[in-house]
């Protein structure tokens, strides 16, 4: 390949040769979080787009189960709990926290990117995104495993 | 061929980090100037970072239920009034508005129902901007308000 | 009274007087002053380079306006005969050069390519085009956004097309239908009207834009580069083409229909491997035994 056009090297913009070194350094852990690890960007947004639309059919499933009995008897301590303890809706609401977090925290990153790009700042987006979404994930399976696990009477 | 020297000198003087006359949150902040795209770009950004915020309080306010009945309907009580029902009825809406306008986003963002490249002639008027793909953003403001009514419709009629 | 109509040299300095009367007259706050025939011109002054620290203002003028007066037109009088000190840029004054561009009335538009009596307003306000650094007034800095130009690699790449070695009658055959699939985005004058108008350049510094976006997609769709890997890699990054979010408002603006929004899309189903527009790399096709190409070639090197 003939040369190539560049930019003076900063380490806070980047040039098409610095592009393809970050690339290689997706896979160093050592560069820290500036990108996020072993995943190229159209990858994350694949899963973007997959965790969107899995969560319509989810959610949806999760609101019509409001709508099973009247809304006030099935906010009931009793029938939320019995919810609970069908294992195929545990399965969905585990399966709602996983994929609302996932799509939720990862919009919430390229808004966060979109408005600073100082090394500092991406790294933090990148490390605290992550951090929430394992966070809110963790603290929901709690409360479906400990509301599965619960004797009514 | 302009070698890596020559790119150098050219840009000796280019500062990247100059923000000066950069719009700044304030270009997000126009949304009827360019079009029913860019009210698309702006709802979508604001009903998910809402929907983010309500996912959080929701996953908060439900393991109250981990600490018992009387926890349970102490959070009913703060959710279950008018207040709670309008904010409910706002996440309905916006929830209806995110995943419509979003698939209309996955489709238009793969290149379909934009038209194809072509020869452009005056008035140069862009095939991916054409009403095929921003009915979808229509369609999604309607299934919004119906959803709404509907949420309405449930919440407030006390059964 | 007249029975007679004015002969033509008495006419012509009779509005020749009337327009030197229209142009002295520059009371802004005398409503009555702004008539048919002139509207007011809000120019956005400052002086960044010589002065870093000015403090950018508006000056207003009064400028003569005829049904096909474009905003370059009365951008131009108010220099010549107001205010000289107005920095403008411009060249071919038919939307062909993109120099001109510049935030008219809050749209990022050419000045050569709007007339006055499209806006529809009394007062034209002029400023310069938003995400570029000032220069001065309305000229602004488009080092950045040639920069990003460059990133995506803007020219054919293909490794057979080692030209020293190839014979000189040899072509890379490309068919109209071929042709038709990057066309539009060649059209583009790098105006800089589209990298205003999005709302993702206006924050982040490492985006590099709808035009630079399209004009990878340009190289991409032509069938004579061969580099498509390469190209995806560039702009697969966290601040590549995924921080396009079709806004639209690049194709709302751009003067030459070269529709950038379309460009990153089909270059994102490229990225997400879901593309119908796959492409057959152009064949070199070697013409040295085509008769008609070899007299032409005779001939030329005869004259010589």
């Amino acid at each position: 390949m003939g040369q190539m056009y560049f930019l003076v090297e900063n380490e806070e913009t980047m040039t098409s040769d610095s592009i393809k070194n970050n690339r290689n350094n997706n896979k160093n852990l050592t560069k820290w979080f500036s990108e996020i690890p072993f995943l190229r960007e159209s990858q994350i947004m694949k899963i973007h787009y997959i965790t969107g639309v899995g969560a319509l059919f989810v959610v949806a499933i999760h609101i019509m189960m409001r709508l099973i009995m009247p809304f006030n008897m099935s906010l009931e301590f009793e029938n939320v709990i019995l919810n609970y303890k069908n294992i195929f809706y545990a399965l969905l609401l585990e399966s709602i926290l996983i994929l609302i977090a996932i799509h939720g925290f990862n919009g919430l990153r390229v808004i966060l990117l979109e408005i600073r790009q100082t090394q500092i700042w991406e790294r933090a987006v990148n490390i605290l995104v992550i951090v929430a979404m394992i966070g809110i994930i963790a603290y929901g399976t709690r409360t479906i495993i400990i509301a599965n696990g619960f004797s009514l009477g | 061929m302009t070698t890596a020297s020559s790119a150098k000198r050219i840009d000796d003087n280019y500062n990247k980090n100059d923000r000066t006359n950069r719009e700044g949150l304030r270009g997000w902040l126009n949304p009827l100037a360019y079009g029913w795209e860019r009210v698309s770009y702006w709802f979508q950004r604001l009903t998910g970072i809402f929907l983010l915020v309500y996912f959080i309080g929701h996953v908060y306010e439900t393991s109250s239920l981990v600490s018992g009945p009387d926890a349970w309907a102490a959070m009913l009580e703060l959710t279950q009034t008018i207040g709670g029902h309008l904010f409910l009825i706002l996440v309905i809406g916006a929830s209806t508005l995110h995943t419509v306008n979003g698939i209309r986003l996955i489709f238009t963002q793969s290149g379909q129902g934009l038209g194809k490249p072509g020869r452009p002639d005056y008035p140069y008027d862009p095939t991916s901007i054409n009403n095929k793909q921003r009915s979808g953003l229509w369609i999604a403001f309607i299934l919004a308000a119906v959803a709404m009514l509907y949420g309405a419709n449930v919440l407030f009629s006390g059964e | 009274m007249k029975i007679f109509k004015k002969d033509k040299k008495e006419e012509e300095i009779t509005n020749e007087r009337s327009l030197k009367l229209e142009r002295s007259n520059k009371s802004t706050n005398n409503n009555n002053s702004i008539n048919q025939n002139s509207k007011k011109l809000r120019i956005f002054r400052i002086n960044a380079v010589q002065n870093p620290n000015d403090v950018p203002h508006f000056d207003e003028f009064q400028v003569p306006v005829k049904r096909w007066t474009t905003v370059l037109d009365a951008l131009l009088d108010a220099k010549s005969y107001q205010d000289s000190s107005i920095g403008i840029r411009y060249s071919c004054r038919m939307a062909s050069c993109g120099s001109c561009g510049m935030k008219i009335n809050g749209v990022p538009r050419l000045a050569c390519y709007t007339k006055i009596s499209d806006l529809d307003t009394n007062t034209i306000t002029c400023e310069p085009l938003p995400n570029f650094p000032y220069i001065r007034d309305l000229v602004t800095d488009f080092s950045q956004f040639f920069a990003h130009h460059r990133s995506v690699m803007p020219f054919i790449q293909n490794k057979k097309a080692d030209i020293p070695d190839v014979n000189e009658l040899s072509e890379y055959e490309q068919s109209p239908q071929e042709l038709d699939k990057f066309l539009q985005f060649s059209y583009c004058i790098k105006c800089g009207l589209c990298y205003s108008a999005c709302p993702t350049v206006a924050t982040d510094l490492k985006f590099p834009g709808p035009q630079a976006l399209s004009q990878a997609y340009r190289y991409l769709a032509d069938s004579r580069d061969s580099d498509k890997s390469n190209r995806l890699k560039v702009i697969d990054t966290s601040h590549g083409i995924w921080r396009c979010h079709f806004a639209g408002s690049c194709s709302n603006v751009c003067p030459k229909g070269v529709d950038p929004a379309l460009g990153i899309q089909l270059l994102r189903s490229h990225l997400l491997g879901i593309s119908n527009n796959e492409k057959k790399i152009a064949k070199l096709k070697d013409r040295s035994t085509d008769s008609s190409y070899r007299e032409d070639l005779e001939e030329q090197k005869e004259e010589k």
